[in-house]
Formats: structure tokens, C-alpha cells, sequence
């Protein structure tokens, strides 16, 4: 009979583990009846290309908050590699006591870019480990900076004109899936694999499980702690690729408050803040279900006044069903 | 026994979770003014009927009786109001709040600008508190207070409850023997007031020492109830697993060969002051097939040296370690695990587990290179070491993936085991291995000791269980106040030997000030 409370027990994780999938469904179910354009193959290309910025970023987030942090600088961070890339593409790079300027294709520029993202993610690591700054304040801090380095490297002005090969990344096909689609896709994809099935993602959860214990049992707790954030800071900056991209251009502003849309993916998708307990699929769940909201109420025309509202109160919901379903006796 | 002394009483309570009777036809009485001792292995019902009187359940089949009348709490306020306190293991304060803050919590006096009456409710803590004889100033934090102290706040917030019964479940479990002292003075000053105490332990001296009545429960049932002097240590033991004492240490003989492990000079200094030593300059050796029992008081310092050498404290630790005549080089756990060392820390909850991971996980959490197949784990070397340890220690659980929080503390406590086992260690650490799980349990883990030794492997055994290093060691060496104050063959250590080499000078002094005064 114990059996018996314990299959119930599994009926019950059974249960929340396809609660946001549950969601996810009758959220387009809803939406698809509101609005007859919603169920079109261009439109669902439209969503998935959409959700595909939020997804990297949000792979990043899993990881950082399954070990039970945060990180808030991932907007700034993705603003920042976006004028990054699309400076040294536009100008290259200047070596003023040098007197030369070095002229960057997309894919060097995009590697650039990549690397000051993971540079800016090494150093919140750093902050965190080193000099025990709790994760909230050393990311917001982040979060303030890299806004004011975007500002100084852009002047205040969008850097636009990127040219065509540059804009396939964001909004070319490839065997007829849209390139961010892929890219997001392989990235979560990875990112599932790096969760669930090596040492890393082993250490992760056991960090934010319990981390005097992961220590103790030989997790160096540190260094997984350091490559989280650093992991989060190089996936916002392939987001800010994606982003300069599609649009052609780097807006100083780019990706302001998108930390807060992928903390949401992350919570719908039923990762605990508090870590220790959650994964990729959920969040892509969670990205997908703010993905077809943002959607469906733009095509319902529902001000963007009323479409903040809402979502706001879409995820303070999606989070009590959560809760409601884990719930024990 | 009178039976008007009877302020508390279950009549035949059955309390059924799906398939498994936990509570089975008990008839327990409570006497004023009395200790009522209620011992029994974790999962004999002692929590479950515990809860029953505390209203923690309500819907159980049977009568509750209080004073001689029926009642049925509709949950645990309820119960509070008529007199049932509980002191629960993980106690129920808030840390960051102060001692008087703590005893009034809900019920805080207001002045007649409906604020909180600060100097009032100080002055009723002090009545309290002095009642007690508790010298503890009201306006404390609770978190700085030690554990001991805090289940004193405990209990003076059951008395100004007004309690009639205080049901406390495992008190000494994570106090020092001074602050059990003073644990059991408090008790005393209680039962001379009328409250009843319903004392739930493992620890049965203690039981022996303070209670008046005991009552044993086995599966769900109670096998024997009566006055303390109707009970002996040997027949509680029979009653609570159905066997013999003998039975329950399991020693054997190891055969002990050469010296293999040594340490020189641990040092460990305080966090919070960098002039005071926790551990001081302790050096002992170790040889294979031996264990070396370390005891002291709380405080002593025994979970620190152990933590010490393992590479905890990295930045705190001084001192040189060295295994098979090699000098090693340990600045963290990982160094430590490689060298060969294992550590089964003190608390499993905090420290020796992952709580929400999988059985599985948490045992190859030390050692997942070992189950790797290139860049990732592979399921089948980890099913594979799993089942074997799952198998070696019977520890029972449904299945491997089953989270490690859903099994019984024996059985978490294997798992901590298994995954020190399965670093393949030379030495291994063990803090308390079998603190808070049930006699059976108790009695696996001393056998699993004994083969280990057997096969070679150097234990290093940390207890404040005098009977369980008296049995289990070889060799035993004493801490106090950080240095090692005696070490003992264990054919020459008796409790009595171990005790005075571990009572701190300055409780020494005291001692001998209070018989200058009385003499």
C-alpha cells in the first residue's frame, strides 16, 4: 500500500510536469477561436521566430536559476553584443595608436560578439564566487553597466545598415525553418543535453539543490557557478545576434526588459526560483507560452496597454496553477 | 497510579494512512505532573500519535480523553488553547526575531494606541523566564541563541500558553550535554508546577534518567507501558525490535595492520575570531582496519578537525595530512576525495544529501566520473553502481529514481554511505553515522562499519554516544575545547575515563569551586 502512495505521488509530478503544456495548448486553443488569422503556417513560423530570441536567453536563465541565482543583466547584456557586432561591422574595429582599422565580416563580428558576451558573464561569475555579491545585486549591477557601455559605443544612435549577408541569420531560411528558429532550437536542444545528461548539468542541479552538500561531496561549486553565468552572458549575446539581425540595425535600447520576459519562461516552465528543480523543456514550454500571448493579442488588437496587463497576470496564473498542482495532501 | 492524575488519555485511537495502519488500537495515558516517556523505532507511530494529541490529525478512529472528557481538536491552535503544547525537532521559531517576540508571537499585548506594548510583554518574559530559571535576556535574537537555548524559548512560550502538556519530540537530539542539564532541570520545575511532559527519545538513558512512566510502541502498537522501574535498557531494546542487545553492536574484529594514515598539527581558527582556535594542533594516526572513535562534548570541535582535514575550511585550516607515507595536499573537498578520504557528514539533511534528487543521483554525485562514457553520463554505468550499492547496504527504496526526501531516515542514511562507499575511499570520515534513525537501522550500519573495517578500510568514527564508541572503536581519542585531551585503547576506556577527559577545564573549575563552597 505504500506503493500505492507513492504511484500517486508520481501521478501527481506526472501531472505538473505537463502543466504547462497543458497551459500552452489551450492557450492557442483560446486564441486560435479569438482570432481566425492566428492558425496560419506563416503565423506559426511568426511565433517561433519570435519566441526563438527569448528561448536563448532563457536556456542561460534555466541554468543560472537551477542553481539557485539569477541573472537581470541579460537585456543589457544582449543590447550591448548587438552594437558591438553591428559596430565592427559597420566600422570595424579602430586601433587608434596603431592607426589601423580592422574590417570584420558577419561570422568574425559575430564571434566577437559572442565572446564579449561571454566575457561580460565570466565577470557577474566572478563578482558572485569571488566576493560572495549575491547574484540579484551583482547582475542588476551588470545590468546598469552594460546598458551605460552600449550607450557609449553607440553614442545614443542606432547602428544601422548591416548588410544582406549579415540579415540571413535573422531572417533567412534554411530547409525551410527560419535561421533563428534553428539556432534557438539547437540551443535548447544542447542545453536539455548539458542538463540531463553530463557532469555539468549533474553539478548544477545539485548546487541548487543543496550546496553544502554538493561541496562537500567534491563539486567545485564555484567553477560551475562561474560557467552558468557565463554560459547565460554568451546565449544573450547570440540573442543580441539574432535581434541586430532581423532588424538590420543595433538599437541602443535593444533588449531592455527581456530579462523579465525570460525569468517568465523560466517560472511558467516550472523551474524553481529557489533552484534545484526544473528544466529546458518546461522553459520551452514557458518561452512558447509567452510567444503565442504576445502573439495573439497583438492580432485580437488588444492595446499595448492592455496586452502588459494581461500578460502580467498570464504569468502570476501560470504560477499558482503550478503551485496549486505540486501542492502535497 | 491514581487515575485522577490522568489529564491526557487515548482510548483504543486507530489513525490509517492509505494501506498502512499507523496508529493501531493505543491506549496511552498522560499523568500530570509526570515524564511520560514514549519510545520506539522511527515508523513504530510515536510521531503519528503525537500529532493525534497535538491536533495536528484530526479524523483517527477512538477516543481522545482530556480531564476525563471526550474532545476532538479541530486542528492545533485549537489544541494550544486547551493545554497541549508541542516541541517540535525542527523548532518553530523565527530567527530573526527576538526571545519575547518569539513567546508572544500572535498574542502580543497592545497599548492604547493599538502598538505593540514592548515593555510588557519584556516584563511577562522576564516572569516566564525566571519561572524557568532560564537565564536568557528577553530582548535576544533568537539566532544567536544555541539550539539549546532556543528550545528553551520553546518551551516558555508553551507555558505562557498556559500549558498543561508538552509534548517534546527528541529534545537532546542537536543540544550540548551541559544544555541537556539544564534541558532536564527545566523539566523537573515543570512537573513541580503540574504540567505534563510527554517525552519522545531514542537516546533511552535519558529516558531512564528523567522520565516517570514509559510507554514502548512497536508497529503502530503499544507493547509495554508501566511505571520506569518495571523496565530495564536490555528489556526497552527487546521490546522496541523483538531481539537481544547483543545483537545490536555488531564488532568484529578487524585485523589491524600498519599505520597508514597521519595527521600533525590541525589547527582551525574561528571564523568570527581569527584568535580563537576551534581545533587545536591535534595530530593522531590511523591504521588500516582500525577505528579510531573520536568523542567529546558538543562543542569540542570533533565535526570541525574531521572538517578540517577534509579541506572544508581551506583558508581557516592548518596542519599536515598524510596517507600511505605521501604528504597530500588537500584544499578542498574534491583534493580530499581524490586522495582517498570519505566524509559521512553529521547532518545528511544539511550536508550529506541532495534532498530533491534521486537516489541514484545522490550516490553518484562523488564519483560521476566513474559512470561517464565519453562527455556523457551513461545511464547504464550509473544503473549498474547504483543496484550494487542499493543491494550491499538493503537500503529500501521503491526504486532508484525515487527522491531521497521520501525515504526513511535509515535508509537517507545509507544513501550518504553508499555514496562515500562508491568513491572507493581508504580512509573513511563518519560524524555520528547514526544519529537520529531507528534501532534497526542503528544495528545494519554497525555491521556495515565492521565489514568495512574488516576489508581494510581506516574508520574514523565521531559519537557522543558513549556506548556506541565504547563498542564500536579500537582505539578512541577524546577532544575538549578544540585539543585532544586523551586518547585511549578502547580495552582501557570506560565512560567514566572518556567523560573526565572530555568535560572542559573551565567546567572543571566550576566543579571544584562548588565543592569548595559546599564543603
Amino acid at each position: 500500500m505504500r506503493e500505492n502512495a507513492i504511484s500517486l505521488q508520481n501521478y501527481r509530478t506526472y501531472l505538473s510536469k505537463f502543466q504547462s503544456l497543458i497551459i500552452l495548448i489551450s492557450l492557442t486553443i483560446i486564441v486560435g477561436l479569438l482570432s481566425e488569422r492566428f492558425f496560419s503556417i506563416n503565423n506559426m513560423w511568426n511565433i517561433l521566430r519570435q519566441t526563438s530570441v527569448n528561448l536563448c536567453i532563457s536556456v542561460g536563465m534555466t541554468m543560472v536559476i537551477l542553481t539557485g541565482g539569477i541573472d537581470l543583466s541579460v537585456g543589457s547584456v544582449l543590447g550591448f553584443t548587438g552594437a558591438v557586432i553591428a559596430g565592427l561591422l559597420k566600422n570595424g574595429l579602430t586601433l587608434t595608436p596603431l592607426g589601423i582599422v580592422i574590417q570584420y565580416e558577419p561570422l568574425g563580428a559575430a564571434i566577437v560578439g559572442i565572446l564579449v558576451g561571454l566575457a561580460l558573464g565570466l565577470f557577474n561569475g566572478f563578482v558572485i564566487t569571488k566576493f560572495r555579491v549575491p547574484p540579484f545585486v551583482a547582475t542588476l549591477g551588470m545590468l546598469t553597466a552594460a546598458r551605460g557601455f552600449t550607450m557609449l559605443w553607440t553614442k545614443g544612435y542606432p547602428i544601422t545598415g548591416l548588410g544582406e549577408k549579415f540579415g540571413f541569420i535573422g531572417t533567412g531560411w534554411l530547409l525551410g525553418i527560419p535561421m533563428p528558429v534553428w539556432i534557438s532550437g539547437i540551443i535548447a536542444f544542447l542545453g536539455a543535453m548539458t542538463l540531463r545528461k553530463t557532469r555539468f548539468g549533474r553539478y548544477i542541479y545539485a548546487i541548487g539543490g543543496n550546496e553544502k552538500a554538493a561541496k562537500l561531496s567534491g563539486v567545485n561549486v564555484d567553477k560551475i557557478k562561474l560557467w552558468t553565468y557565463a554560459i547565460s552572458g554568451a546565449l544573450s549575446a547570440i540573442a543580441g545576434l539574432i535581434v541586430t539581425s532581423r532588424l538590420d540595425s543595433a538599437q541602443p535600447n535593444a533588449g531592455t526588459s527581456y530579462e523579465l520576459d525570460a525569468i517568465a519562461a523560466v517560472v511558467i516552465g516550472g523551474t524553481s526560483l529557489s533552484g534545484g528543480k526544473g528544466s529546458i523543456i518546461g522553459t520551452v514550454q514557458g518561452a512558447l507560452i509567452m510567444g503565442v500571448l504576445n502573439n495573439g493579442l497583438v492580432l485580437m488588437g488588444v492595446s499595448p496597454f492592455w496586452q502588459q496587463v494581461i500578460k502580467g497576470f498570464v504569468i502570476i496564473l501560470a504560477v499558482i496553477l503550478d503551485k496549486l498542482g505540486k501542492k502535497e495532501e | 497510579m491514581i487515575e485522577e492524575d490522568v489529564i491526557l488519555e487515548t482510548r483504543n485511537i486507530t489513525k490509517k494512512f492509505p494501506g498502512v495502519i499507523a496508529v493501531n488500537g493505543v491506549n496511552f495515558k498522560v499523568y500530570k505532573g509526570k515524564v511520560n516517556a514514549l519510545v520506539g523505532e522511527n515508523g513504530a507511530g510515536k510521531s503519528t500519535l503525537m500529532k493525534i494529541l497535538a491536533g495536528v490529525y484530526t479524523d483517527f478512529e477512538g477516543n481522545l480523553m482530556l480531564n476525563g472528557k471526550e474532545v476532538r481538536f479541530k486542528n492545533t491552535r485549537d489544541a494550544q488553547e486547551k493545554g497541549i503544547a508541542m516541541i517540535y525537532q525542527e523548532l518553530n521559531l523565527l530567527p530573526n526575531l527576538s526571545v519575547m517576540e518569539n513567546i508572544f508571537i500572535g498574542r502580543e499585548f497592545l497599548d492604547k494606541f493599538q502598538m505593540v506594548d514592548y515593555k510588557k510583554m519584556y516584563e511577562e518574559s522576564v516572569k516566564i523566564l525566571q519561572k524557568l530559571d532560564l537565564d536568557i535576556n528577553p530582548k535576544r535574537i533568537v539566532s544567536e541563541l544555541s539550539v539549546g537555548q532556543q528550545q528553551m524559548v520553546e518551551v516558555a512560550k508553551a507555558l505562557s500558553l498556559n500549558a498543561r502538556v508538552i509534548i517534546m519530540d527528541e529534545p537532546t537530539s542537536a543540544i550540548s550535554e551541559h544544555e541537556i542539564e539544564t534541558l532536564f532541570k527545566v523539566i523537573n520545575s515543570l512537573k513541580k508546577q503540574g504540567v505534563a511532559i510527554v517525552y519522545i527519545s531514542h537516546k533511552l538513558d535519558e529516558v531512564f534518567e528523567i522520565s516517570d512512566m514509559i510507554t514502548v510502541m512497536r508497529d503502530g502498537k503499544v507493547v509495554g507501558s508501566g511505571p520506569k522501574e518495571d523496565f530495564d535498557y536490555n528489556k526497552i531494546v527487546r521490546m522496541m525490535v523483538g531481539r537481544n542487545i547483543k545483537d545490536f553492536f555488531v564488532k568484529s574484529q578487524a585485523e589491524i595492520s600498519e599505520e597508514f594514515f597521519k595527521v600533525e598539527n590541525i589547527c582551525l581558527k574561528s571564523k568570527d575570531d581569527p584568535n580563537k582556535y576551534i581545533v587545536n594542533n591535534v595530530s593522531f594516526t590511523l591504521r588500516k582496519g582500525e577505528i579510531l572513535g573520536i568523542f567529546g562534548l558538543m562543542g569540542a570541535g570533533r565535526s570541525e578537525l574531521l572538517e578540517a582535514i577534509f579541506g572544508v575550511h581551506p583558508k581557516l585550516s592548518s596542519g599536515r595530512v598524510f596517507l600511505e607515507g605521501k604528504e597530500l595536499e588537500i584544499n578542498s573537498p574534491e583534493d580530499a576525495i581524490k586522495a582517498g578520504i570519505g566524509f559521512v557528514p553529521e547532518d545528511r539533511k544539511q550536508a550529506g544529501l541532495i534532498l530533491s534528487m534521486a537516489v541514484s543521483q545522490n550516490i553518484t554525485l562523488t564519483n560521476l566520473k566513474n559512470v561517464e562514457k565519453l562527455i556523457f553520463i551513461s545511464e547504464k554505468k550509473e544503473n549498474d553502481l547504483v543496484e550494487y550499492y542499493i543491494n550491499r547496504l538493503n537500503i529500501k527504496t521503491p526504486s532508484p529514481q525515487q527522491i531521497v526526501e521520501n525515504l526513511s531516515g535509515g535508509n537517507q542514511q545509507k544513501v550518504v554511505i553508499a555514496k562515500w562507499l562508491a568513491v572507493k575511499p581508504k580512509v573513511l570520515f563518519m560524524d555520528e553515522p547514526t544519529r537520529g534513525i531507528d534501532v534497526n537501522a542503528k544495528s545494519e550500519i554497525y555491521k556495515l562499519i565492521s565489514e568495512l573495517a574488516k576489508n581494510g578500510l581506516g574508520i574514523i568514527m565521531v559519537s557522543s554516544e558513549l556506548p556506541e564508541i565504547l563498542a564500536m572503536s579500537d582505539r578512541i581519542i577524546v577532544l575538549s575545547e578544540g585539543r585532544k585531551t586523551g586518547e585511549f585503547k578502547v580495552s582501557e576506556a570506560n565512560e567514566e575515563i572518556l567523560l573526565k577527559a572530555a568535560i572542559p577545564r573551565s567546567m572543571k573549575i566550576r566543579e571544584t569551586n562548588n565543592t569548595i563552597k559546599t564543603s
